[in-house]
């Protein structure tokens, strides 16, 4: 009895927390479909404000996509050669490299931004260039790629497989993309996937960082809602759902399954 | 191929050295059998011959009279199974067994013909499209050493093949292999530290200890003639039989026992099934306890030398512990052997 009380407790309280999350957000999508939300959704279900978002903002997702896929290129030519380097020789060293690397993490984006613009802000080519912003979602999302590769490279006995394909012959380019590669996949797709989620969602970094002619969509999502209509800015909360949920729950899937590798 | 080894050491940093200088001889098509206790430098012998560690300055490896000693692992054509097999897991059985043929950039065709003809001289043509993770431990032993030897090495090297698998299947994939081994016709080193091992797959075994060859001979020879107490000990357990030699004559605890030969200053030794129990035997001991193996019992003797010694009894009427017996060893069962330093 006491048991299942307990329970009981245990499931109001995460659907409370639950609610209380999702309430909000569901207004919000609702408000962004209302004709108008004054009035109520008696007032009609309407796709206008989303069109709208689009006319005003398709620049921004595309934006973020081009942002986001060149970060994950980048991500993956520096982050699995080095997070290959780094589980290939354990030891203090490769520690204290791994740390420095997942500075960003602890360095607050605004910090991080503050500090690129002081280093490049003079250069103007550069600084009104999109691969501005590149730098800074890079510096922020390599450690979660190197992290989630050497995560799975830890794993599996690494080194007796490359010497095994050595003995055959292999060089060791070959057995960076024949072993290393194909056996770090999960770790890599759980990484990509992570990347590409955090530099979609990135904004304190970007806000400091982006130009009137170059906004990502989280900052034209503070932009809209600082100066569109309640409608709009709630129809783009819709758009950016629309874009990050699936891309969160891939995320999910694929960092399951590398920890199945793990463990 | 003949192997040639001149002068081969290791010091890993920080001093430690896992191999002395060692020169070894291994002649074409025959096994050799590196034998030896965990740490005696077996292992590391094997992967400077493969070419996964460099030896110290001075070291010379050839192959066929080529000198290979500064060749990576990947130019030295050698087929290598490893312990853990390192089998890619990213592919099929015929993934893995073409993998180094694929290194050589051989046409498909022909490649597709070779690995047909390894999987078959292994028995594996059930397995072929299978993932490795989907095989037993004497399934991957197998595929490991196809996989070695389809790209046709000119030697190859295994690390205790053998030992990642359960004692019962051990003794049958050892017959196998030893068969496969002999099929291929190939020049062969053979780590491990099990002696049954090395006698039923080598030609030659040389056993190792503390970082150099203590002696390398066939198995036979080894085991007849052991020119140490180390490879007496090691190659069939012999016992000491500790006491004082005088002339040819043998002093222990239970009686006095005739050497063939004079060897003062030498340290006996017997093997448990070269005591017998005979009623008229010069040695007396004590049955101490007694074990039913089967085709034999295994009797703990006290009294007779000052440690207590095995014998093996292959009789009906087994004496019982507490009985007092009288043992006989023949003279030229009892080795002398100089006093090992290190054992000693």
């Amino acid at each position: 009895m006491l048991k299942s009380n307990t329970k009981l407790l245990q499931l109001s309280v995460t659907l409370a927390a639950c609610a209380f999350l999702f309430v909000p957000t569901l207004q919000s999508v609702l408000a962004g479909v209302t004709a108008n939300y004054f009035r109520g959704v008696s007032s009609g279900l309407t796709l206008k404000w989303v069109g709208q978002v689009w006319e005003l903002y398709a620049g921004s997702i595309f934006l973020s996509i081009q942002i986001a896929l060149a970060c994950l290129a980048a991500t993956l030519i520096i982050g699995v050669p080095a997070a290959y380097a780094l589980a290939r020789n354990p030891g203090r060293m490769s520690r204290v490299l791994e740390e420095f690397i997942s500075l960003p993490l602890a360095v607050p984006g605004l910090a991080l931004a503050l500090a690129l613009l002081q280093l490049y802000g003079t250069n103007h080519g550069f600084r009104t260039h999109w691969s501005f912003i590149l730098v800074g979602h890079v510096l922020y999302t390599l450690p979660f790629m190197v992290r989630s590769v050497m995560s799975v490279l830890a794993a599996i006995d690494l080194k007796t497989l490359e010497e095994g394909a050595a003995s055959l012959g292999a060089s060791p380019q070959r057995r960076f993309f024949d072993i290393v590669v194909p056996n770090a996949l999960p770790g890599i797709l759980a990484g990509a996937l992570t990347v590409v989620t955090l530099s979609i969602g990135e904004f304190n970094l970007t806000w400091m960082l982006h130009t009137p002619h170059l906004k990502t969509l989280p900052v034209g999502l503070a932009d809209s809602y600082a100066s569109m209509r309640l409608e709009v800015a709630s129809a783009y909360t819709l758009v950016f759902f629309v874009m990050i949920v699936p891309l969160l729950l891939a995320m999910q899937w694929a960092s399951a399954r590398a920890q199945r590798i793990t463990q | 191929m003949t192997l040639t080894l001149r002068n081969i050491a290791k010091t890993f940093a920080g001093g430690t050295r896992a191999l002395l200088p060692t020169d070894l001889e291994i002649n074409k098509g025959e096994i050799v059998s590196l034998l030896g206790p965990s740490g005696c430098g077996k292992s590391t012998l094997l992967r400077i011959i493969a070419g996964l560690e460099t030896a110290d300055p001075g070291a010379a490896i050839h192959f066929d009279g080529e000198d290979v000693t500064a060749q990576p692992v990947e130019s030295r054509k050698v087929g290598m199974v490893f312990q853990s097999y390192a089998l890619f897991p990213n592919m099929s059985v015929r993934g893995n067994i073409a993998y180094g043929l694929k290194m050589q950039k051989l046409p498909k065709s022909e490649i597709k013909a070779r690995v047909d003809e390894v999987v078959t001289l292994c028995q594996l043509e059930k397995y072929v499209s299978q993932p490795i993770a989907s095989l037993s431990g004497g399934q991957r032993q197998r595929v490991a050493l196809a996989r070695a030897f389809a790209p046709r090495p000119r030697l190859l090297l295994l690390d205790e093949p053998l030992s990642a698998l359960d004692a019962a299947l051990r003794t049958q994939l050892r017959d196998e292999l030893a068969q496969l081994l002999r099929n291929f016709g190939i020049t062969a080193i053979f780590v491990t530290h099990d002696q049954n091992e090395a006698m039923a797959i080598a030609d030659r075994v040389a056993v190792m200890s503390h970082g150099k060859v203590a002696q390398i001979g066939t198995p036979e020879a080894l085991y007849r003639n052991p020119d140490t107490a180390f490879v007496a000990r090691f190659v069939g357990d012999a016992q000491p039989l500790v006491g004082r030699i005088e002339g040819n004559m043998l002093y222990l605890q239970g009686g006095k026992l005739p050497l063939s030969r004079a060897a003062e200053g030498h340290q006996a030794f017997v093997r448990a099934e070269d005591i017998r129990l005979e009623p008229r035997g010069p040695l007396c001991a004590k049955v101490e306890a007694v074990t039913f193996l089967g085709a034999h019992y295994r009797i703990a003797l006290t009294g007779a030398a000052k440690e207590t010694l095995f014998a093996l009894y292959g009789g009906l009427n087994a004496p019982s512990p507490g009985d007092t017996v009288r043992l006989a060893i023949a003279p030229q069962s009892i080795l002398t052997l100089p006093v090992d330093k290190e054992v000693a």
